[in-house]
């Protein structure tokens, strides 16, 4: 599978109504790599994420996929190569795991045309991929957060997209579910080199499965690049007006940042014993 | 969490083998097309058969052999004037108005993924009712510029609901109150027109204001038919894309679907289907309201639910116009009838997601 697929931003501005919520900024997703956005509240993670799936037009600049504008593709031709998976999707009442994720065929399918084997095939494979296979028959409203969500990503994988963006995917799960959903994604990463560009919260899952970590800070792009390199007490302190400390994660190598609040300090030794 | 951990992701779970998968899916779906074969073809069935029985039966009977040489245009002495041109305007569109407004009404509650949002309650069918009596009765226009006017009354009503519900983005809740507030206005333009009308007789009036298909004429059912001839192709067109809408408008466009101009196409076709067999047969209670909701029980959660709620709607609409002339002392017009079935579960409806904690 390709993975050469190219996806950029380019002085890009975007907002809603009179408010301006990204400016002027220029973004290269690298392709093949997982790259993971984090900011504070509201300060346009998912508006970023929105326009670059052609959900919110940009005001000013533009998206570009393979030299070609988003905001101009056929939008079944964009959803072949582009998935999105929104912060909270919709499911309607009743509907089961397979036909949800079946639905994911949409872009692939004619006005006409009649499902095919290589649809079966795609539900298949998404099923097995995201450990849905024996929830198949079942309502997805019955489902826990952790299975509801896998099943929203085995809807995204039926799309068979080389690229998948995902906003906050991680949200309302518990810890093992966040670990769980997380790693499926990195999966899909190494076993089909799909682009993978997520919204996370929790800086620290950021920092573990980023190849690449994006900072956002009042809707400008603050740093870029491995985890290592813009996870710093400094980015902390910009992005997130929060004073911090960074450590090596003793798990992962990764950094680890650890909040430093106005409770719970242990009081800093005057002298270290030797 | 029940499941102990090792059951829920152990990454050493042994991955089936996929060609057994796809076998699972291909069979999962196969049943279920299966399923929506079999009910579609009985909802078929039935409706063929109770057009049947409603052109046979009446003061006079007429066997099967009459009524199909009244249909090839041959002429049967009573049979071509009770079955011609009595019964088969009447049972025709008895259909038509009822596939229109079944599936017009499950148009709408799929776009707005609320069963309330049906354009009976919302105000659309009242819309085009109040232009058409005004038209009839204080304007004393033609049947063309009848229709003509209901069309764009309904058109304007759902602009109207559209605009005044609108604030980043439409809320389908919002739409749904506004909706019954115009409703409730329009409803009682209606009335005030009707009532203003002294020579207008009680049969007419209560077409306007339950709908009703007593004394139909082909003039009145043609506009209709040849509407649904047109719009259904162009509604079933937009099927696919209107399911993923369902998903919600982020999903349905990552997924392909171009949601404004697929939205403005599904109202401004649904809105015309509704007009015109409003134009015709007046706003047949809760019909629209109902028939999503019984084909979707029919069939479960799925597939689409366009065609399966326009038969539902054209067997409602025949059953029950059929028990209004004869299954008791009086006459009912069939609004009436559909009234009384449609307004315990609207009642229903309202309490279960009340009892639920939901808006609405």
């Amino acid at each position: 599978m390709t993975t050469s697929h190219s996806l950029t931003a380019e002085r890009l501005t975007l907002g809603y109504g009179d408010r301006a919520v990204v400016e002027s900024l220029d973004l290269a997703v690298p392709p093949g790599k997982i790259t993971v956005i984090v900011g504070a509240n509201a300060c346009g993670k998912s508006t970023l994420l929105r326009s670059l799936s052609r959900l919110l037009k940009p005001r000013e600049g533009r998206v570009v996929l393979d030299g070609r504008e988003v905001h101009h593709m056929p939008a079944k031709e964009l959803a072949r190569t582009l998935g999105l998976l929104p912060q909270s999707p919709v499911a309607p009442e009743g509907i089961t795991v397979l036909d949800l994720v079946g639905r994911g065929r949409h872009p692939h399918q004619g006005l006409f045309s009649r499902w095919n084997d290589k649809d079966d095939a795609a539900v298949a494979a998404a099923l097995e991929a995201t450990q849905t296979t024996d929830l198949a028959d079942r309502a997805v409203d019955e489902l826990s957060g952790g299975q509801r969500q896998r099943v929203w990503i085995a809807m995204a994988l039926a799309q068979q997209t080389d690229l998948l963006l995902l906003d906050e995917p991680t949200t309302f799960l518990d810890a093992s579910h966040q670990v769980e959903v997380l790693d499926l994604l990195t999966d899909l990463n190494h076993a089909r080199g799909t682009t993978i560009v997520m919204v996370l919260h929790d800086l620290n899952l950021a920092a573990r499965y980023a190849d690449h970590l994006i900072a956002l800070a009042d809707g400008r792009l603050h740093a870029y690049g491995p985890p290592a390199e813009v996870l710093t007490e400094d980015t902390v302190r910009t992005v997130f007006g929060l004073d911090s400390r960074i450590i090596e994660d003793p798990v992962s190598g990764r950094p680890l940042m650890l909040p430093i609040g106005r409770h719970h300090i242990r009081p800093q030794p005057v002298s270290t014993p030797d | 969490m029940s499941a102990p951990a090792a059951t829920r992701t152990s990454p050493k779970r042994a991955a089936r083998d996929l060609d057994s998968v796809i076998r699972d899916v291909a069979r999962g779906r196969r049943r279920r097309a299966s399923r929506r074969r079999v009910v579609l073809l009985t909802l078929a069935v039935l409706v063929v058969a109770g057009f049947a029985v409603t052109l046979m039966f009446g003061q006079t009977f007429y066997p099967p052999r009459d009524v199909i040489d009244v249909i090839l245009g041959e002429q049967v002495p009573g049979a071509s004037f009770t079955v011609g041109r009595l019964r088969l305007p009447r049972a025709v569109l008895a259909v038509v108005a009822g596939f229109s407004f079944g599936l017009a009404g499950v148009t709408f509650q799929t776009m707005l993924r609320n069963p309330l949002a049906s354009p009976d309650i919302i105000g659309i069918s009242w819309g085009a009712s109040a232009a058409a009596a005004i038209a009839i009765v204080s304007l004393s226009l033609g049947r063309t510029q009848v229709s003509a006017l209901a069309i764009v009354s309904a058109l304007a009503v759902a602009l109207l609901i559209y605009l005044l519900a609108f604030r980043d983005g439409v809320v389908g809740t919002r739409l749904i109150l506004i909706g019954i507030g115009i409703s409730a206005m329009l409803e009682s333009v209606t009335s005030y027109v009707l009532s203003r009308a002294a020579e207008w007789d009680l049969q007419e009036a209560t077409r306007w204001l339950t709908g009703s298909l007593n004394g139909v004429t082909w003039e009145q059912t043609l506009p209709a038919l040849v509407a649904m001839a047109v719009l259904t192709p162009a509604l079933l067109a937009l099927s696919r894309d209107l399911s993923m809408m369902q998903l919600g408008e982020d999903t349905a466009s990552a997924l392909g679907v171009r949601v404004e101009r697929t939205r403005v196409m599904v109202i401004v076709a649904a809105v015309c289907l509704i007009a015109f067999a409003t134009a015709a047969a007046g706003p047949i209670a809760f019909v629209a309201f109902l028939s999503g909701p019984i084909a979707a029980r029919l069939l479960g959660p799925g597939g689409s639910l366009l065609v399966p709620a326009g038969l539902v709607g054209a067997l409602l609409v025949l059953v029950a116009d059929f028990a209004g002339q004869f299954a008791f002392d009086v006459r009912y017009p069939v609004g009436v009838v559909t009234g009384v079935l449609g307004a315990p579960y609207l009642v229903y409806l309202i309490v279960r997601t009340h009892r639920a904690g939901g808006s609405l």
